[in-house]
């Protein structure tokens, strides 16, 4: 068995108990750290898929920045005084049916594609200068779009969370 | 598609799409059981992980070119957006209703 397979069990393996980690633990902080662990074996996938510039996007973006905010909004609406980590569920049972009905198709139409492979994989040398280049020439429009929609994003944000209460 | 054994020792491009959908599968559970709005947003995030997972993997072994990358990079920046404002929500829905029990909200009005 080659290295790089099993490097991607490996990271497969860590992706998916984390997931479902987060989505079965009854404590939110649990699942908070759990996603930790997801974010990071999804850029170790990355990492495999020759993709270098995305794995540290991932890890910069996702673990020091998305899950940081999550966890604030893990503390700031739980009543840590009262040990109300718990998280309630609903319906799990129909939800468990329909969504291992959804994986299975998925699993099998994925499986039973054909896809079309290409003889010589992309296997670049450096992403980092393509990837930019690419956002600045192919991709222009909707970089700026982005960049827009993220100042709005940070505008709207704090005057959502800071909005004055009339009492 | 070739021999169990030998499909099973070389990861290709099904290996990493079944791991996107059964990762995608986590989170559709995630945002349907869940009470807590928090952990729908973990389910979204679990989500668009999934997604990206398919189009770098789409990337190195079908087109060929750095497009599914950049547009990975593309679905990193709206996560960041989204987990922001969505968050900033929350927060207001806490101190409006003191709860963030999504089946608990069912008023938009003060």
């Amino acid at each position: 068995m080659e290295l790089t397979t099993i490097v991607f069990y490996v990271f497969a393996a860590i992706t998916l108990i984390a997931g479902a980690i987060v989505v079965f633990s009854r404590s939110i902080v649990y699942s908070a750290f759990a996603l930790l662990f997801a974010f990071f074996g999804v850029a170790g996938l990355y990492v495999l898929l020759m993709a270098d510039f995305l794995a540290v996007t991932q890890l910069m973006i996702y673990v020091g920045a998305i899950l940081v905010l999550l966890i604030f909004g893990v503390m700031l609406t739980t009543r840590v005084i009262d040990v109300q980590m718990r998280t309630g569920t609903i319906h799990v049972l129909p939800a468990l049916l329909i969504v291992a009905a959804l994986a299975g198709v998925l699993v099998h139409v994925l499986v039973s594609t054909d896809w079309k492979v290409l003889p010589e994989l992309f296997t670049p040398e450096e992403t980092a200068p393509q990837i930019g280049t690419a956002l600045l020439t192919t991709y222009v429009l909707p970089f700026e779009v982005a960049s827009v929609i993220l100042l709005v994003a940070l505008i709207g944000a704090a005057m959502i969370a800071r909005r004055e209460r009339k009492v | 598609m070739p021999p169990m054994n030998d499909w099973l020792t070389q990861p290709g491009l099904t290996h990493f799409l079944v791991v996107s959908g059964i990762l995608f599968s986590l989170g559709v559970f995630a945002i349907i059981t869940r009470r807590n709005a928090v952990m729908v947003l973990m389910g979204i995030e679990l989500i668009l992980n999934a997604a990206n997972i398919n189009f770098v993997a789409f990337s190195r072994f079908t087109t060929g070119t750095f497009d599914g990358q950049v547009i990975a990079v593309f679905v990193i920046i709206l996560a960041a957006a989204e987990a922001a404002i969505a968050l900033a929500i929350v927060l207001n829905i806490y101190q409006m209703f003191n709860t963030v029990n999504v089946d608990e909200i069912n008023q938009l009005r003060d």
